[in-house]
């Protein structure tokens, strides 16, 4: 019964011997395969799914008619390249539209929320509460939002006219900067009643934010020691 | 082994001193071929620091000038550019601010959380914010190279120095312009730092010191009235000889965020061109535009307590102080206000119900800013002092009279003399004090009409009571970029392109030595007051006393004390005083010798004379010098904190 083999965890291998090589190098290769396995698999589906992404959008932009198929998900791949390739005629140049940059907004709705309370005050049930409470914490609101709009954004009207007067606009305005409304009928110049003078930003300039920096968090929870 | 790596080091070293060598060859050089292309200015502010400066290359008649946006934390991970740099320090604790939330342009993790992001962290965490440590510099019976900021910190916040401080602000200017104009080396352009007027050697050789810590060697002090009055001239664009005159007096009254600085500039004439005379400067004052929004909170929160019958907790305070200084702002710049809102909000999440409301009235504002700190009083009064209460060892010494007119009618009461020795300027027989015929203001709070016209007022009051006629404003002064933008003007006038503020020392320097007189058992041996250095000594200039010798132990300290006098002007260098008002001497802090004992016995006594010389820097040195061989030896100026005097 000497040769019993009795088990002690605590117990380190003193001597590094072939036994042991053999299982390090059997658990390195292991682990290997594993990630190469892992791997292809991954590529394999991002390949298939960009791939399938341009098909769609592809088929949405030529061929209107048939979005029936972006709801049949599960079809082959395979399949929906097909379809696009038999669709004839050069594709038209595709719409580029830009892209809102979401850290600007974010950063926006931080500062708001710093210096004016402003997603607390959003998120109150106003209904609750009587003028006169409501009045006081507007206050603060927009004494915050005034500080935020101020030190960050410059801000002229695009007419100079008072509201209320009535303004001639030669051929070939700026749409972009008037917008007409009511009777619009008949060629420029056009006269009508100026009902707001309208905003345009002429500088401004946010925050610059580090790297790490997360922009989702508009307002930290506060906690006092 | 400790042979070669003493060896290593050795050669390390000589590499070090190779390449210090030829990057000054380089700032050499370029300076031969074409010389600084800019004069900076620094304004190292109480609150708020200032950099700018002047294009030497491109301004001839009109002067190129511009003010460098400093980029700087405002939030954690959010950087901003603005043009003033607040003067705080935020010590953050290990676990308050996640890695990578406080790189700047130009490092990932700055050593010390400096400028805006500070000043918001602070408002929440008061124990973890250095402010003011500007004024510590000054401060006398405190060592500026201990760390003892935030002096009400607990032991656990790791202190800084107010000298390290104050190298921190400065460092992140350095850095600043070096990410913003990389190819203009700092250390190679002209640079003008700003003190106050009232400061002391020991705290301007502290600035020049931390100048020079940060690479800035050449960089020169200025008084920040004189720079006021710099860039009124520059502002004026050579307009500024129509609006003085020979015999003129200017005053100029520089009330910051924490201090309140007043200087005297006479306006003479040499060889028929105006010249300007720097004659007098003021006592530092800690007494500013903070105090008076705090002055305005304290009010309202005393009605609010009334009112509701609740104490305000510290956040609501710091809450209302916010508030009352925006308020305060929005009273001054609109006459037609009577009264604005306050709201103390919330601090959870529910902003409706909960806040506090009350309101500022411009009745209350006129009584508390302008009767309290601008009170009409004849110019015979004098700022009230009281005894300190005890246990105040380790805060700074704040003015006890808020009354700023106060402190001026005594500041120009005595320098009633100040002018006697220029000829141009004719002061009435009965003159109780000097009459200024010209104003000049500078700093935040003089910004509110309503407090620049009362000050007015009150002065031409005291002018009137003496038949003298009215002072006049000086128009056209930027109040709060005019320190920086006058001390980068400086480095161009100093180019020979513009009138000059002739000033010297603002005061005359005397060491205490026992007089000999006979002993009387149980009484200390009287002192006599040894003047070292004389009033309005030029930058370059050096005066020695060879016919007082003292003995000197070598490798022992020897102390002296050391007083100024802001109104001595006839001392020459080697009077003696043995008596003297305590009006007329002020005690500095004490100065201190160690001869080294290389080269000599310990115990040894060594002869020497003492020798006073203004640096080009702006700074006074003083060194003993032997009388035997003519060896000079230091005397250090910041020996503050010792066991008398605290």
């Amino acid at each position: 019964m000497n040769n019993v083999y009795s088990i002690d965890l605590s117990l380190r291998p003193t001597t590094f011997d072939l036994w042991h090589v053999c299982l390090a190098a059997t658990v390195v290769l292991l682990a290997f395969i594993l990630i190469a396995v892992l791997l292809s698999v991954l590529i394999g589906h991002r390949r298939c799914s960009r791939k399938a992404e341009q098909a769609r959008q592809q088929m949405v932009e030529n061929e209107p008619e048939t979005r029936v198929v972006e709801k049949i998900v599960e079809v082959p791949v395979e399949k929906i390249v097909e379809k696009v390739v038999e669709v004839p005629g050069p594709a038209p140049e595709p719409v580029v539209l830009k892209e809102a940059t979401p850290e600007a907004a974010l950063q926006l709705l931080g500062m708001l929320q710093k210096e004016a309370r402003f997603i607390d005050f959003i998120h109150e049930d106003v209904s609750q509460y009587g003028d006169a409470d409501v009045g006081v914490a507007a206050r603060v609101v927009h004494e915050g939002c005034k500080k935020v709009i101020d030190e960050h954004f410059s801000l002229a009207t695009i007419r100079q006219e008072t509201e209320g007067s009535k303004v001639t606009l030669a051929e070939g305005f700026n749409s972009a900067e008037i917008r007409l409304t009511g009777n619009i009928v008949g060629q420029p110049p056009f006269t009508g009643t100026l009902i707001h003078k309208g905003w345009r930003v002429t500088e401004f300039h946010l925050p610059k934010l580090t790297e790490k920096h997360d922009p989702k968090i508009i307002a930290p929870a506060e906690v006092e020691l | 082994m400790s042979e070669l790596f003493g060896h290593d080091t050795n050669q390390d070293g000589a590499d070090n001193n190779q390449s210090l060598e030829s990057q000054n060859h380089d700032a050499e050089a370029q300076m031969d071929s074409e010389g600084p292309r800019y004069s900076v200015g620094i304004d190292l502010g109480t609150t708020h620091s200032v950099l700018s400066y002047v294009d030497l290359h491109q301004s001839d008649d009109d002067v190129v000038q511009d003010v460098m946006a400093v980029p700087q934390l405002i939030a954690p991970g959010e950087v901003e550019e603005r043009e003033q740099l607040p003067s705080f320090i935020y010590l953050p604790h290990e676990a308050e601010i996640s890695e990578g939330e406080t790189a700047l342009p130009w490092t990932d993790k700055p050593d010390f959380l400096v400028g805006e992001i500070a000043r918001n962290l602070g408002g929440k965490t008061p124990i973890r914010l250095v402010a003011s440590a500007k004024s510590w510099l000054c401060h006398a019976g405190v060592d500026c190279k201990q760390a003892i900021l935030p002096a009400d910190g607990p032991d656990e916040v790791e202190k800084v120095s107010p000298f390290q401080a104050t190298q921190a602000y400065l460092q992140h200017l350095v850095d600043a312009w070096v990410y913003k104009y990389p190819d203009a080396d700092l250390a190679a352009q002209d640079v003008t730092i700003t003190v106050p007027a009232s400061f002391d050697p020991a705290a301007r050789e502290l600035t020049a010191e931390a100048a020079r810590s940060v690479g800035l060697n050449q960089a020169i002090l200025l008084e920040e009235p004189q720079s006021a009055l710099y860039s009124w001239i520059e502002n004026s664009e050579g307009d500024w000889r129509n609006h003085v005159n020979v015999g003129d007096i200017i005053l100029v009254v520089d009330i910051g965020g924490g201090t309140t600085d007043l200087s005297l500039i006479a306006v003479t004439d040499q060889d028929g061109n105006l010249e300007l005379n720097r004659v007098a400067v003021g006592d530092h004052i800690l007494l500013g535009g903070d105090n008076m929004d705090l002055a305005l909170a304290y009010a309202v929160k005393a009605k609010l307590e009334k009112d509701s019958g609740k104490r305000l907790a510290a956040w609501q305070i710091q809450s209302l102080t916010h508030a009352c200084r925006d308020a305060k702002e929005q009273l001054f710049n609109d006459p037609e206000l009577d009264n604005i809102p306050l709201v103390v909000a919330n601090r959870g999440s529910s902003l409706i119900g909960g806040s506090l409301r009350t309101e500022l009235t411009r009745d209350e504002l006129n009584q508390i800013l302008v009767e309290g700190f601008l009170p009409e009083v004849p110019v015979s009064e004098k700022p009230i002092s009281r005894p300190r209460s005890g246990l105040r060892s380790q805060g700074l010494p704040y003015a006890q009279d808020a009354g700023i007119t106060r402190h001026l009618a005594a500041f120009l009461t005595k320098q009633v003399a100040a002018t006697d020795e220029l000829d141009d300027i004719k002061l009435p027989e009965h003159a109780s004090f000097l009459h200024p015929s010209a104003v000049l203001f500078n700093g935040g709070v003089l910004k509110a009409q309503v407090l620049a016209e009362r000050l007015m007022t009150v002065i031409n009051s005291w002018l009137q009571a003496e038949q003298a006629p009215d002072a006049r404003l000086l128009q056209g002064a930027d109040l709060d970029l005019a320190v920086a933008r006058g001390a980068a003007y400086y480095g161009f006038v100093r180019k020979g392109k513009g009138v000059r503020i002739k000033g010297g020392t603002a005061a005359s320097y005397y060491v205490g030595v026992e007089s000999a007189m006979p002993a009387v058992p149980g009484m200390p041996p009287e002192i006599e007051a040894l003047c070292i250095a004389p009033f309005g000594m030029e930058e370059g200039t050096e005066e020695a006393l060879p016919d007082d010798v003292f003995g000197l132990v070598v490798g022992e300290p020897v102390r002296f004390r050391f007083f100024a006098s802001k109104s001595r002007r006839e001392d020459k260098v080697g009077t003696r005083l043995d008596f003297w008002t305590e009006d007329e001497l002020e005690e500095l802090d004490e100065i201190e010798i160690t001869l080294p004992d290389e080269g000599r016995k310990a115990g040894e006594v060594v002869p020497v004379h003492l020798s006073a010389a203004v640096t080009e820097v702006g700074t006074l040195e003083l060194h003993a010098v032997s009388q035997q061989d003519g060896q000079r030896w230091k005397i250090e100026f910041d020996v503050r904190a010792g066991e008398e005097s605290s």
